[in-house]
């Protein structure tokens, strides 16, 4: 055999045995079955989750939306001086005990021709207005005395059922002994809708109200007002002490038992069912601190104590994530531990501090179980003016009001929940947007 | 001056005996002088007692295989090995007559005396001026904005990167190509006016233009400092130093002039591994 021969053979053959080697149809069939099936099962399962997310956001937003509107009546009432204040004191005492309730009714008996001396249809009509507007008529004439002997348009709130009906929660066809607006009453609301002066109006007491035990005239304010306080003092304590023990553990602390121990416990702390931090508070700082019961200073640390790890987890992955190139760099051109962590580590880990700080905070917003151990589950019809006043959170409030018997505070627990919901969307975007600008790549 | 012989007791076996040399023998007192340095990595001991003295105004090279000990003893230089919790270092290291391991010194003081190049450019997600400007700022070189201007520019002219990157100081340090980043690094280094500089295998990241650009800087460098780089690559040593040490499992087996080294090693290991077989 010549050597090109021999030559051209060996490559030939080479090139037969590498085809033929991996040439193995049934495994190549195989194989590929083995990828669509696996990117199927991917598929499937994002589908699931998307449309279990859809029927959630469907159903809350479905029964929510209505929440956000609210049936008021535009009623010209007389704010008669004989029935306001009947000596002329004019002193805001006289103005505290009248019966405003009964000028509304007799506005609208005006309207709708109601004789007033007639007490089933009186009773009738006086349905068709919320109990609260009581109040609200008592806030403008002490806000403004000079409106008594005047008569004046108002837009007062219709009550719980006439909402209901407007809103379609009510069924026109069921038989009238079945139905919670009588025929009589019915027309009525007809009538007033058809000049014009009942209609929806967007529900700006939804958020300045405070506890009710009328659906119509409940709100978020307290609760509003309280996961305020409660995130500002998470994120007073939480922010600095949750990252000075990371950095501290992170780049001074040496590697020893004792460390390794906190590391365990703290990762361990992460896990911790919410409501035994919940029996903590109350145990810590109720009992033995004596800090006022409901109060969202107290609720603030419990929930700082919840959100703690967490900081303190997302900040060490951060600061761990930062290529030990740049420490070497800094320490290199003598920058010392401390300038080396400040001026370059610290910069370059923001993004995921924020990161997992907001995230932390996303979870103490959504807290509820440590808050009914501590108290925050009340009626408080006081806006919290401090921390200490007694308060709600959000959750909480939402909580409350599932549980009411009263078909209006249905669309209010869905409403708040939306409300919830928009405010943690509001700070996961806030969370990319600074992601986004403080990320630097190296 | 005094002519000093380079062949401390403590030095490894066959470090030759005195022998005449004509050039790479240094004048004067040395910059950096080791005595009896050993390094411990936890129960492991990294290096030997290895002894050197080191010339002002040269370039010295470290060689030997990899796990030799070369970077852990250029470490030493500027106490980089205190920064890894488990590392323990014997002996003295004399950095123009006082020994930077005295309990009276300060390790960051030392880095700001002796600088470094790491082997990866590093330069600080930061605009090319602030790299610069870094190290004068944190030791308060300068005392005014000018004045840190003028370093800044200075010390990128000497790294001779200023004509490349005058018209774009205030862009980020890291969009840089691996070459230009390196001499980046370098200019960072120089910047602080330090007396010595290591080198940790400057040019193991980068392409042959970029290694022959540094390669340069390196050699002018020279005039003004005393450099100490550690390198894999054979010709880079014999291309940029004046003296060679060769250190294989921990100890100094060969130090001499780079010629010396190169074409007449005293020992059978350096001989093994310049012509390459081993390392």
């Amino acid at each position: 055999m010549s050597v090109l021969a021999d030559e051209s053979s060996v490559t030939g053959l080479a090139a037969v045995s590498a085809e033929s080697r991996f040439d193995n149809p049934a495994l190549m069939r195989r194989r590929r079955r083995a990828e669509v099936r696996f990117q199927l099962y991917g598929l499937l399962a994002i589908a699931l989750g998307l449309s279990c997310l859809v029927i959630l956001f469907t159903s809350i937003i479905g029964n929510g939306w209505t929440a956000f509107f609210q049936t008021s009546i535009e009623l010209p009432i007389t704010f008669d001086a004989q029935e306001i204040d009947p000596d002329g004191t004019r002193k805001p005492s006289a103005f505290a005990s009248a019966n405003y309730q009964k000028l509304a009714y007799t506005a609208l008996y005006k309207i709708l021709g109601v004789d007033p001396s007639i007490r089933p249809q009186r009773t009738a009509a006086n349905a068709l207005l919320s109990r609260e507007i009581d109040s609200q008529l008592r806030e403008m004439v002490t806000a403004d005395p000079s409106i008594i002997g005047s008569t004046k348009k108002v837009w007062v709130l219709a009550s719980g059922n006439a909402d209901a009906l407007l809103k379609g929660k009510i069924d026109r066809k069921l038989p009238q002994e079945n139905r919670q607006i009588s025929d009589q009453q019915l027309a009525w609301i007809d009538q007033l809708t058809g000049s014009g002066i009942m209609k929806k109006l967007f529900n700006t007491g939804l958020f300045t109200n405070t506890a009710s035990s009328q659906p119509e005239t409940a709100g978020l304010a307290v609760a509003l007002l309280g996961s305020f306080y409660i995130m500002l003092i998470v994120v007073l304590l939480s922010v600095p002490l949750g990252v000075a023990a990371a950095i501290y553990l992170e780049e001074f602390a040496p590697r020893n038992r004792f460390t390794d121990l906190i590391e365990v416990n703290i990762n361990n702390l992460a896990a911790v069912p919410s409501i035994v931090f919940g029996l903590l508070g109350l145990a810590v700082f109720i009992n033995f601190a004596g800090l006022p019961r409901s109060a969202s200073l107290v609720g603030g640390l419990v929930l700082t104590l919840r959100t703690l790890p967490t900081v303190i987890i997302a900040t060490r992955a951060a600061i761990s994530a930062v290529p030990p190139s740049i420490r070497e760099a800094a320490l290199g051109v003598g920058a010392s531990k401390v300038q080396t962590v400040f001026h370059h580590v610290l910069p370059l880990s923001l993004p995921g501090i924020i990161t997992g700080t907001i995230l932390g905070l996303i979870q103490a917003l959504g807290e509820t179980a440590p808050l009914l151990m501590i108290g925050m589950v009340a009626f408080v019809v006081d806006v919290p003016s401090s921390p200490l006043d007694p308060a709600t959170a959000l959750p909480v409030q939402i909580y409350m009001w599932a549980t009411e018997a009263e078909r209006g505070f249905v669309e209010k627990t869905a409403g708040a929940t939306i409300v919830l919901l928009m405010i943690l969307a509001v700070m996961n975007i806030i969370t990319m947007v600074l992601r986004k600008r403080y990320e630097r790549k190296w | 001056m005094v002519e000093i012989s380079i062949a401390p007791a403590s030095i490894a076996p066959s470090a030759g005996n005195g022998a005449e040399r004509s050039s790479g023998t240094f004048r004067g007192d040395p910059k950096v002088s080791a005595r009896d340095v050993s390094v411990f990595y936890g129960e492991k001991q990294a290096l030997f007692n290895v002894g050197i003295e080191i010339a002002d105004h040269s370039v010295t090279a470290f060689i030997g295989p990899s796990g030799c000990g070369k970077t852990t003893f250029l470490r030493c230089f500027n106490r980089m090995n205190d920064t890894i919790a488990s590392a323990r270092v014997q002996g003295e290291i004399i950095v123009q007559g006082k020994n930077i391991y005295d309990p009276d010194v300060d390790p960051v003081q030392v880095r700001a005396r002796v600088g470094m190049v790491f082997q990866k450019p590093n330069p600080f997600p930061k605009t090319i001026f602030e790299n610069v400007a870094y190290g004068p700022r944190i030791h308060g070189l300068a005392k005014s904005k000018p004045e840190l201007e003028e370093i800044v520019v200075k010390s990128l002219q000497r790294a001779g990167l200023f004509n490349e990157v005058k018209d774009r100081l205030n862009s980020e340090g890291t969009g840089l190509s691996g070459g230009q980043q390196q001499r980046l690094c370098i200019a960072r280094a120089i910047a602080v006016s330090p007396e010595v500089i290591l080198m940790d295998e400057p040019c193991s990241a980068l392409d042959p233009i970029a290694t022959a650009k540094v390669e340069e800087l390196i050699d002018e460098l020279r005039t003004n400092y005393c450099i100490v780089i550690v390198t894999h690559n054979m010709q880079q040593a014999a291309r940029v130093s004046q003296r060679t040490a060769f250190f294989h499992l921990g100890y100094l087996v060969e130090e001499d002039t780079t010629d010396q080294i190169f074409t007449n090693p005293k020992d059978k290991r350096t001989q093994d591994y310049i012509t390459g077989r081993f390392g």
